[in-house]
């Protein structure tokens, strides 16, 4: 965007909110915004707490662990539903209907059946990680040109091979992208699983500040989420630029 | 037309397709009972109109397709899928746009297990015959069409099969790089000594690279010539194209041919 004769930078117009924010925030017209400089002090000074640093491993933890086995399952999942008609007749609709489905809803029911312990936390990341990731996989399975089939078929590959070694690379653009989405929608079923369960991470965290109406450091936690998704998507969205190239080369 | 079965030495036959019939979901008859002999270290085409079923009955014999009716034995065995005795050349190259030319050539010797020394060995030396001795590290989308079906050449001389089955695998390439191509085609026949089996809609390139043209009538596909061109290929390749009989020989089939596309 030009103003005049100057470039402006794309993030420029997060500065002109900041400001925005900071000037509410100064007047005091709402007590559930604090002045944004008064947030960002909270930042600097909660993060390097024990509290934060426990909050953030246990998080991290079921985080990753729920991806992972979100992307073991899901990607051989995706795989074998865009090879077989039979298992993509019998699960499509099921994996289509969780896609839209609001998942919040169902994790109640895997409280009661897991407790309120970390195990909980893990089976919502995979709840919200794993439909996108079958999709997304079995999209690019379907996109394999037929001939990538036959060549594997007619050098005498085993279901095996043609799996990891035609199959995985053949559609890795879609599975990374399926990833990438899953891990998105993974960063809001850990934190939908923590408030629900609050007392596991930063749920417990979240229920402590607002419950003391600690609005600075509720929103200073809420900022450190924000960020951790956005660099997130943008790590994932660069490693998905990397394998481009052959994606666009392999029509 | 030219026939000179008497002249030649009777060669025994790689590929027997007896009685083959195909016919697809829906009930589209592309075979109708085919019955083929393919020489041992011959080049045969099968020549026809397209959407003549050429390509259906090449991987019938490749094993990828499972015919309706009849058998294939290749090399005296009954054909019930793929095997290591035939090697396929795709239309569309079939190339893994992930791997380098050396492990896209080393790719079905990968499969069966072979080490990796040797047949990266193996691989670079079909690398070599196949002209692109310093692509080895290159990937596919770094080369021209013509490059990549050389890939896809070498990939199936690397296996060492009995018998090449070749769809149509000039077609996607320009007209320049093609004839070059075939021109190389002949010094490979001649090297290696295979029976090749080649799919084709060109006259030219049929008569031009075979020992044996198969015409194809149209769907359901029938077997309608077995024509032999009488052409020397001792000489400079490009002789051939003005050699008489070559020229008589695509006119011979294109008067065949001509009232399929009326």
């Amino acid at each position: 965007m030009m103003i005049g004769r100057f470039r402006v930078p794309m993030l420029a117009s997060l500065l002109v909110w900041a400001v925005v924010w900071e000037i509410c925030g100064q007047s005091g017209a709402s007590l559930v915004i604090p002045p944004l400089s008064n947030i960002f002090r909270r930042i600097v000074e909660i993060v390097p707490t024990p509290s934060f640093m426990n909050a953030l491993w246990i998080t991290g933890r079921s985080f990753l662990l729920g991806n992972a086995i979100a992307v073991i399952i899901g990607v051989p999942l995706g795989i074998v539903m865009g090879r077989s008609l039979l298992a993509d007749r019998m699960l499509l609709p099921w994996v289509n209907m969780f896609l839209s489905a609001p998942l919040s809803a169902l994790v109640p029911v895997i409280m009661v059946l897991f407790g309120l312990g970390e195990k909980t936390i893990v089976l919502t990341v995979v709840l919200f990680a794993i439909w996108i990731i079958v999709l997304d996989a079995r999209a690019g399975v379907k996109g394999i040109s037929p001939s990538l089939v036959e060549m594997a078929r007619s050098f005498g590959a085993s279901p095996w091979q043609a799996f990891s070694r035609i199959y995985v690379w053949a559609a890795l653009p879609e599975i990374l992208s399926g990833i990438r989405l899953g891990l998105i929608r993974a960063v809001k079923g850990v934190v939908i699983g923590q408030l629900l369960v609050s007392i596991v991470g930063f749920g417990s965290l979240f229920e402590l500040y607002s419950s003391r109406f600690l609005m600075e450091h509720f929103w200073a936690l809420l900022f450190v989420l924000f960020i951790f998704a956005f660099v997130l998507n943008e790590i994932l969205v660069w490693l998905e630029r990397k394998v481009e190239y052959y994606a666009s080369s392999r029509h | 037309m030219q026939n000179e079965k008497q002249s030649r030495p009777s060669t025994p036959a790689m590929v027997q397709v007896r009685g083959v019939s195909k016919v697809y979901e829906g009930g589209v008859e592309a075979l109708n009972g085919i019955t083929l002999e393919f020489p041992q270290g011959q080049l045969t085409s099968l020549l026809g109109p397209s959407g003549c079923g050429k390509t259906t009955l090449l991987k019938i014999i490749a094993g990828l397709i499972t015919p309706t009716a009849g058998e294939v034995h290749v090399d005296g065995k009954k054909v019930t899928g793929p095997g290591p005795e035939r090697a396929f050349v795709f239309q569309d190259f079939a190339l893994m746009p992930w791997a380098d030319v050396m492990r896209n050539v080393a790719f079905g010797l990968e499969l069966k297990g072979v080490k990796r020394s040797e047949r990266e060995a193996i691989a670079s030396k079909y690398i070599q015959a196949v002209g692109l001795k310093d692509f080895e590290r290159a990937h596919p989308h770094e080369l021209s069409g013509g490059m990549r079906q050389r890939v896809g050449l070498a990939r199936a001389l690397a296996v060492n099969a009995k018998v090449l089955l070749m769809d149509e695998p000039f077609s996607a390439v320009d007209e320049q790089t093609r004839r070059k191509f075939q021109e190389d085609l002949l010094q490979l026949i001649d090297r290696e000594r295979k029976t090749f089996i080649f799919v084709t809609h060109s006259i030219e390139e049929a008569v031009y690279v075979s020992d044996r043209v198969v015409l194809l009538s149209r769907r359901p596909s029938r077997v309608s010539a077995i024509i032999e061109p009488d052409i020397s290929r001792q000489d400079d390749p490009d002789k051939i194209r003005r050699d008489p009989a070559y020229l008589d020989t695509v006119e011979n089939i294109w008067q065949g041919l001509k009232h399929y596309v009326e």
